[in-house]
């Protein structure tokens, strides 16, 4: 019986399966190759690289799940980032305040964006479109130049391992206490965005609000005429987008002390968000996937570039490269095709 | 008489200046069955999207259990305890049964939803329509129509409904799950529901129904309790007119000596565990129907002879082409010349928001160019004559096709295929959800397509429709034909004794 609902998990989730697999072999093969490989300094640079890609393609899913796009992710990323970088100072608690405001700065954007999708009745994707150029506005105009005043403690504590936040903070007897060993050497970014996942997405996905984003993007008439809370589903989805792409503009700030209004990088950020979720098995018709795909997706976009690095590849021969092995992975969702029976499936 | 639990005073509602429903007074008591009769466009549907909050009206009040009531949504209907199974399944494909079973109101732990509890739930409602034999952890996009069908009647159930409407809820079912829903109707009658059911098929109203409401041209027409009218009367009062005999007649088959050669001949067909060597012969002038159980193969029976199913094996002629086309642009080209009415229309038949003219098109543009570009000329003929062949229903050929009403869109399927002048027509349950007027048009142009010398393989789920129309009818029973009636000889009791094999069971 187990391995029956163990098949199925597997089957009804093959795009899910396939991305965990090619992380795996990816990332233990990059290990393998670089000389400190299997390292906590290794995993804490990768991680620290790899969060807000992962917080901006958690914050695409739930956009993608209903059927839509939503192309302000990393505009809102680059605005709280830089509404960060102002205010990430002073005593703690003030610090505290800070990463509030920043997290509810993305969150109203994307109730913001909920609100024009739903009684706008704009399509998602034109409606971003705006509103990120909007946000990219707003950011320019808090942030001018590159530059911030972020809290130093902060920022080495929370981009390093375990062991140095509690010692910097000075708990569990500054980080030596036994039962803060065995995790003392995993990234402290690592378990942020797996706090986050666990705490903000998997309750979400257990909601009802959360099936009702999943019944639109599958059949939303049929979602309609079951009594489900569409335009609920949809606000809350766009709000929550909103607020994972802050978690990632957050954590930027932390991570390089600084805020940056970069229109280029805000760009790069929302495009690579779209591979991830679709590398991660969401489809982009909606309906099927979810955030810890994209996750996966994230980690293996952020892994194929670490590669360059040890490879000694040309930079120049860097977006080639990187586009030849997206069109790759993205095609093993493709071999699907090749077993159906019957060619009427394919159009489902 | 009891009290009426829902009352409509002067119910109106129009469509772009067009009325859908005029000044209807209806009621309904607890406690009954009641058949909504009427042909398509008649307002049966207008009347019952009112009543389960989709649409509201605009003149008049509508009373629940005595107090006037406004639905501004389906979910505020279904928080009353009216609950309504559409034709068009409202499930989510992609979510699984039990999901499904408990969309809007699932059990939940700490506020979150308790799937452990949601898969027992669905267990128990699925064993209360005996649909054991769906697991609830599957997708609803895995199952079969019917399957989905039960689905739904089990997660209207689990919504305790006061109001229970089925609208076309059995027209896709197996026999042995349309006597399951009967005894489940029963049951909630017993037990104080209103039923509201709306079906096309009169056998099933009679045996079902305790009081019957005729609808015609958007007013109600009249109500009165089971008997008090015979079956003509219904029809007549449905259609507004005398119908004459439901089923043209069946011309007399030469004697098997005489016979011609099949133009369509299928030997020991096979495909995964579906179909298990199926042998089949049509030949031109004749209907050759499919009978059994929904989920015997006969709907993959007739895609692997469109060619949509791959790795099939066995021998198939169609003609003088040897051999299974490679796909439906094959299946349709001039070697076999084969035509495939299929299964869902909203969704493999048409392409619901383009124009009547494209969709009449749409299988044979190679007929109607000059080269690479369209001929309008030739393209306006061909509309204009499908139309009229059919007899269809439309303001302009210009119209979306959604806007036509069920019947004249199947009406529209069925001409595109005819404007490739085919040789063989598969035709896969073609008069599922349609007025008896459409239907009874269908069976007649069927039998006159089979006089011109076409090859008709037809597949049914109402066994009337395959004793009234065949020639000869093959009954699939698990992927193989068990049984072969010809003439006079098909009645429902060997149809029903064949598609249960007990023939077989008992040897």
């Amino acid at each position: 019986m187990q391995m029956v609902s163990l098949k199925r998990g597997v089957s009804q989730n093959m795009g899910f399966a396939t991305a965990v697999l090619l992380l795996l072999v990816l990332y233990l093969t990059y290990n393998m190759m670089h000389p400190r490989g299997f390292s906590s300094a290794v995993a804490i640079q990768n991680s620290n690289e790899t969060v807000a890609i992962a917080f901006v393609a958690m914050a695409q899913t739930l956009p993608v799940l209903l059927g839509g796009l939503d192309l302000s992710v990393g505009a809102v990323m680059t605005l709280t980032n830089c509404v960060a970088s102002l205010l990430l100072n002073g005593s703690p608690a003030q610090i505290l305040l800070g990463m509030g405001l920043t997290l509810l700065t993305g969150t109203m954007f994307g109730l913001m964006n909920g609100l024009i999708v739903v009684y706008g009745r704009i399509q998602p994707i034109i409606a971003t479109l705006a509103t990120g150029a909007i946000a990219m506005g707003l950011a320019l105009l808090i942030r001018p130049q590159p530059g911030g005043n972020v809290d130093d403690d902060l920022g080495w504590a929370l981009t390093n391992s375990v062991w140095d936040l509690a010692d910097t903070y000075g708990f569990a007897d500054g980080g030596d206490a036994w039962w803060l060993r065995p995790f003392a050497d995993i990234p402290v970014p690592f378990l942020l965005v797996l706090f986050v996942a666990i705490f903000v997405w998997l309750p979400f996905r257990r909601s009802v609000t959360g099936r009702t984003v999943y019944a639109i993007g599958s059949a939303e008439g049929a979602a309609y005429m079951s009594g489900l809370p569409i335009n609920r589903a949809k606000i809350a989805a766009f709000t929550l987008g909103g607020f994972f792409a802050a978690c990632g503009g957050l954590y930027l700030a932390i991570q390089t002390s600084s805020g940056n209004a970069d229109i280029q990088q805000a760009g790069a950020y929302t495009l690579n968000s779209i591979a991830a979720v679709v590398l991660g098995g969401t489809s982009l018709l909606g309906g099927t996937g979810g955030a810890i795909g994209s996750l996966i997706g994230a980690m293996i976009l952020r892994v194929i570039s670490f590669y360059f690095r040890i490879l000694d590849i040309d930079p120049l021969l860097q977006p080639l490269i990187e586009g030849l092995v997206l069109l790759t992975a993205v095609s093993f969702g493709a071999f699907r095709t090749l077993r159906v029976k019957n060619q009427l499936d394919l159009f489902r | 008489m009891t009290e009426a639990i829902v009352e409509y005073r002067g119910i109106s509602k129009f469509f772009a200046g067009i009325r859908a429903l005029e000044g209807v007074d209806f009621k309904c008591r607890s406690g009954s069955i009641h058949a909504i009769l009427g042909e398509n466009g008649a307002g049966k549907s207008t009347m019952i999207k009112i009543m389960s909050g989709v649409l509201q009206p605009d003149e008049g009040t509508i009373l629940l259990e005595g107090k006037p009531v406004t639905f501004s949504s389906p979910q505020a209907a279904n928080e009353a305890g009216i609950v309504c199974m559409f034709q068009e399944l409202s499930l989510v494909p992609d979510l699984s049964v039990a999901d499904n079973i408990s969309i809007s109101h699932p059990p939940r732990r700490f506020g979150l939803i308790d799937r452990r509890a949601q898969v027992r739930r669905a267990e128990e409602l699925l064993a209360r329509v005996r649909c054991e034999d769906i697991d609830p952890n599957a997708l609803v996009r895995e199952l079969s129509l019917s399957r989905r069908q039960m689905v739904e009647i089990a997660k209207a159930l689990g919504r305790d409904p006061k109001v229970l409407i089925l609208d076309e809820a059995t027209s896709a079912l197996t026999t042995r799950d349309v006597q399951t829903v009967y005894d489940l109707l029963g049951d909630l009658r017993d037990k104080g529901v209103a039923s509201l059911f709306i079906s096309h098929r009169m056998h099933e109203v009679d045996a079902l129904c305790d009081t019957l409401s005729v609808f015609r041209n958007g007013q109600h027409i009249e109500t009165f309790a089971k008997g008090e009218r015979s079956e003509g009367e219904i029809v007549r009062l449905m259609i507004g007119r005398d119908v004459e005999a439901q089923f043209p007649p069946r011309p007399p088959q030469p004697p098997e000596t005489l016979r011609d050669a099949p133009l369509l001949s299928v030997k020991g067909l096979k495909w995964g565990k579906r179909l298990n060597g199926i042998d089949l012969d049509v030949r031109r002038g004749e209907i050759v129907g499919l009978g059994g159980l929904d989920g015997q193969g006969q709907k993959e029976l007739l895609l692997a002879l469109f060619g949509v199913l791959r790795d099939v094996e066995g021998d198939v002629r169609i003609g003088d082409a040897k051999g299974i086309p490679s796909s439906p642009a094959a299946a349709k080209s001039a070697a076999t010349r084969l035509a495939l009415v299929p299964e869902d229309r909203k969704t493999e038949g048409l392409m619901l928001g383009m124009s009547i003219a494209d969709n009449l098109l749409a299988a044979s543009f190679a007929n109607i160019s000059s080269g690479p570009f369209i001929n309008p000329k030739k393209a306006q003929a061909e509309i204009l004559s499908g139309i009229s062949k059919l007899q269809i229903k439309a303001g302009s050929p210009a119209d979306p096709v959604m806007t036509l009403s069920g019947g004249n869109q199947q009406k529209v399927v069925i001409a595109k295929w005819l404007m490739i002048n085919p040789d063989v027509i598969l035709l896969n349950d073609p008069t599922r959800g349609i007025d008896v007027g459409t239907k009874q048009e269908i069976y007649k142009l069927m039998r006159s397509l089979a006089n011109e010398g076409k090859a008709i393989l037809f597949y049914s789920s109402d066994y009337a429709e395959l004793i009234g129309c065949c020639d000869r009818v093959s009954v699939l029973y698990a992927g193989r034909v068990v049984s072969e009636q010809e003439g006079d000889a098909i009645t429902e009791e060997s149809l029903v004794a064949a598609s249960l094999n007990i023939g077989i069971e008992a040897a």
